[in-house]
């Protein structure tokens, strides 16, 4: 090892540190066993030992960032391995030595045999110590290879995991399809939470890896070629994609299968309540923690309107197609009504204000006085799905066309209204609510437009919602919710709508797909928040800014050229 | 001349502070005007009244014969004032030229459905907005930097934006809360031909509160002083200078007036 005065000691041994301490974290908390039991290869790597190499790999990444030259990152990356290392063999000593069951439940012989490789304690620490400092290393390579290539490996190897981690559910769909039965059995591990075969993941690596490659370094050489196309070629070339992509979509149920198709289901409405909240909080700055009413409400408006329980002390019975624009009539009036009284009201007691709004709405549903009304605690039961042209929409596949409908209409809406003045006015109200005030904004009309509109959105998610189970609860309506559409946005972008795709994704889709380790599922949300918070505040898919100077023509199409 | 800007009697009190007391001032058409004073004279305060912020407790202001003291800030605008602040005060994660369209809203009738249904009338306002904007880049010039996110340009730079950005909703009259505030003596020389400019070019009435006092004395035609919330003097700049009140408020009794012009351009340092 180099030992140069300029090397950064501490720092290499402090991300060490943090690296052990999490590490501890993810086996002490149960992480580790818990998630032991999937494969991410079949027999050669577990999902528990994943994100043991996760950790020392991006500590060391970092580790070797910080240091001076080439060289002394990977020294210094070593060092970082070395640490956690140690610290993980002293938890492993420690856990086998001593009976901690008493306070520390998960520090069981199983977490030993875990760390150990099942070889028990002197033999199994030293594999251990090795094999975790050579991942430290390689997180040191990672970081000084070219950055074309860390990117196409980083990649490479995120969707090998992915991939992985996702085996049943793949397998399960693609036994729709016994025309690739015998790829697929090559592809991935026998039984059932398998992960890939040692061929698959080396396949599935190098596949990614090199068409990233590929990609990257080809793509300017293709885009410029697009550019150099006459006009009417780029524009069918545009049509062309969007006529894929709009297949693609419509094509997706079928595709995917029921289980799959439901978890887009579930995903796509939190994407429809992000693309609301967007507007209220990314876009207009106001803090709102109460959008879970306007969901309840929506929900709660199509139930009693087309419920045909006959437990309501009214009987409705609409068609929900005439119950529709009721429902979204009704939440953007509450999105005006709660929006008047706090139009003076600024950021943090703003968030206070609604908070109280969205709890006031959650304990009205399961109050007695309006129990004969909208059931209290019953909740509201036999909402009939709807028809549309024949077809029912009961099932995951036909619901799916639905909010599809539902998103694309809500993109759209919030595209446009972005790239209007009332966008620029929203912006301008986030940046400084006086100054936008003293441009000649008016506040009143700009802030109750966010309201109602991000309201509708998030009504429409609602009654949605309501067709889809068929019966709806007060406690479907908790402030978790609430929460977790505002984390989506955070971690997709503010203000950004491709980042409330990513977001819903990332915090509705995923955790969808890993119901079985749910129980984590809000240790993962906090951590994931704090580093967003710390390494990319921005999100990761921020609100681009608009470059018009110079592009006039990218604005729209001038009026003149629509005329025609 | 007719005054465009009258201000009777104006009364403004935060709990017991008198902060403007009983202040007469006329700022007359397509003229240049000053309002100056000590640190914590009530001039900043002042134009808060002016641009509706604050609801003046006494007295009257009227805006080319409107009463505009009681209305809304976005109101006032509308009519026709539009300002600048003495800490530059821009949309500072929006686009220069973003910032600028921002400030031409009182001239947009776009709504809610126009702006989804992209109907003429969101066309012709995002045009207009837009050629505005390009040409008051110009004007300022900051042509080139319009896409360039407004906290990253150069101090200077960013005080031409605030001041484009003023200009964008075609003000009548517009108030700059100390222009030349952290800028050396030649970047305040350019800001005030860039002033004259304004006037002379545009036909805006100007009302600056400042304390650069060569740049005051350069181009104002009326100069008021405050000390204490009330008016001390008013006049030409000549007047001002040899007023003993006014010396005997920024520099105590007995200074002499050569002393004054010196120290005070040394104090804006």
């Amino acid at each position: 090892m180099s030992t140069q005065n300029r090397f950064d000691w501490l720092k290499a041994i402090q991300l060490g540190a943090i690296a052990g301490i999490t590490g501890i974290l993810i086996a002490l908390v149960g992480m580790l066993q818990q998630f032991d039991s999937r494969d991410i290869i079949a027999g050669s790597l577990s999902m528990g030992w994943t994100m043991l190499f996760l950790t020392v790999i991006v500590a060391s990444y970092f580790s070797a960032a910080r240091q001076p030259s080439k060289l002394l990152g990977i020294a210094g990356s070593f060092l970082t391995g070395l640490v956690f290392a140690l610290i993980m063999s002293l938890l492993t000593y420690a856990v086998d030595a001593f009976d901690l069951r008493q306070t520390l439940v998960n520090a069981s012989p199983a977490l030993v045999k875990i760390l150990t490789f099942e070889d028990g304690v002197p033999a199994g620490l030293v594999e251990l110590v090795v094999t975790v400092t050579l991942a430290g290393v390689f997180g040191g390579v990672v970081y000084i290879l070219p950055q074309r290539i860390r990117k196409a490996v980083s990649l490479g190897l995120t969707v090998m995991v992915f991939l992985g981690l996702m085996q049943q559910i793949i397998q399960v769909t693609l036994s729709n399809f016994p025309q690739v039965n015998s790829a697929v059995a090559w592809m991935f591990g026998r039984g059932i939470e398998k992960g890939l075969s040692f061929n698959g993941a080396i396949v599935v690596f190098l596949v990614v890896t090199l068409s990233n490659f590929l990609w990257e370094s080809n793509s300017s050489k293709v885009n410029s070629q697009i550019q150099k196309m006459p006009e009417t070629r780029q524009r069918s070339l545009r049509i062309l994609g969007y006529g894929l992509l709009l297949l693609l979509v419509l094509y997706l149920p079928v595709l995917l299968g029921l289980y799959l198709t439901e978890v887009v289901n579930v995903t796509g409405l939190f994407i429809l309540m992000g693309l609301g909240l967007n507007i209220v909080v990314g876009f207009a700055g106001l803090l709102d923690l109460g959008y879970v009413a306007f969901y309840a409400i929506g929900a709660y408006t199509v139930g009693v309107l087309t419920s045909l329980s006959g437990q309501l002390s009214t009987a409705f019975e609409w068609n929900f197609w005439w119950a529709l624009p009721v429902c979204i009539f009704i939440c953007v009036m509450a999105g005006v009504a709660l929006g008047i009284p706090v139009l003076n009201i600024r950021g943090d007691y703003l968030a206070i204000v609604t908070l109280g709004f969205g709890e006031i709405i959650r304990i009205l549903a399961l109050s007695d006085f309006l129990k004969p009304h909208i059931g209290g605690s019953q909740g509201i039961v036999t909402i009939p799905p709807p028809e549309f042209l024949g077809v029912l929409l009961n099932k995951p596949q036909t619901l799916y066309y639905l909010i599809v409908a539902g998103c694309i209409l809500a993109l759209f809406i919030s595209q446009r209204l972005r790239d209007s003045r009332l966008g620029r006015s929203w912006k301008a109200m986030r940046e400084d609510e006086d100054v936008a005030q003293a441009m000649g904004i008016n506040l009143v009309a700009t802030k109750l437009l966010a309201f109602a509109t991000g309201a509708a959105f998030s009504g429409l998610s609602g009654t949605i919602l309501a067709i889809k189970l068929g019966t709806i609860y007060p406690h479907s309506f908790s402030l978790l919710i609430s929460i977790n559409v505002l984390a989506l946005i955070i971690v997709g972008g503010m203000g950004s709508i491709p980042g409330v795709f990513v977001g819903g994704l990332l915090l509705a889709g995923l955790p969808e797909l890993l119901r079985e380790f749910s129980e984590y599922r809000l240790l993962i949300y906090g951590a994931l928040l704090v580093v967003m918070m710390q390494v990319r505040p921005e999100g990761f898919w921020p609100e681009e800014t608009h470059k018009r100077e110079f592009h006039e023509d990218l604005i729209e199409p001038t009026p003149q050229q629509e005329a025609v | 001349m007719a005054s465009v800007l009258s201000a009777s009697n104006v009364t403004k009190q935060f709990g017991g502070l008198t902060a403007v007391n009983t202040l007469n001032l006329e700022v007359a058409e397509n003229s240049i005007s000053s309002v100056i004073g000590p640190n914590g004279a009530g001039k900043t305060t002042f134009f808060n009244c002016v641009t509706g912020f604050y609801t003046p407790e006494h007295g009257e202001i009227k805006y080319k014969n409107n009463r505009i003291d009681g209305l809304r800030p976005d109101q006032v605008t509308q009519m026709g004032i539009s300002r600048t602040y003495q800490n530059i005060r821009l949309f500072s994660n929006l686009t220069a030229l973003e910032n600028i369209m921002v400030g031409y809203e009182p001239h947009l009738k776009t709504g809610w459905l126009d702006a989804v249904l992209r109907t003429k009338r969101y066309h012709d306002d995002e045009k207009a907005a837009h050629d505005e904007a390009i040409k008051l880049l110009r004007f300022v010039g900051l042509a080139g930097s319009g896409d360039l996110i407004a906290r990253n340009l150069p101090y200077g730079a960013q005080r031409r934006l605030e001041i484009a950005r003023a200009l964008a909703s075609k003000p009548g009259l517009l108030l700059l809360d100390e222009p030349t505030a952290g800028m050396n003596p030649n970047e305040t020389g350019e800001m005030m031909h860039f002033i004259r400019d304004l006037r002379d070019s545009l036909g805006i009435t100007i009302l600056l509160i400042e304390h650069d006092m060569r740049l005051v004395m350069g181009i104002s035609e009326q100069i008021t002083v405050l000390d204490f919330g009330e008016k001390i003097a008013e006049g030409g700049p000549k007047e001002i200078q040899s007023n003993p009140r006014v010396i005997e408020a920024y520099l105590g009794r007995g200074a002499a007036t050569e002393g004054m012009a010196t120290a005070s351009e040394n104090k804006s340092r």
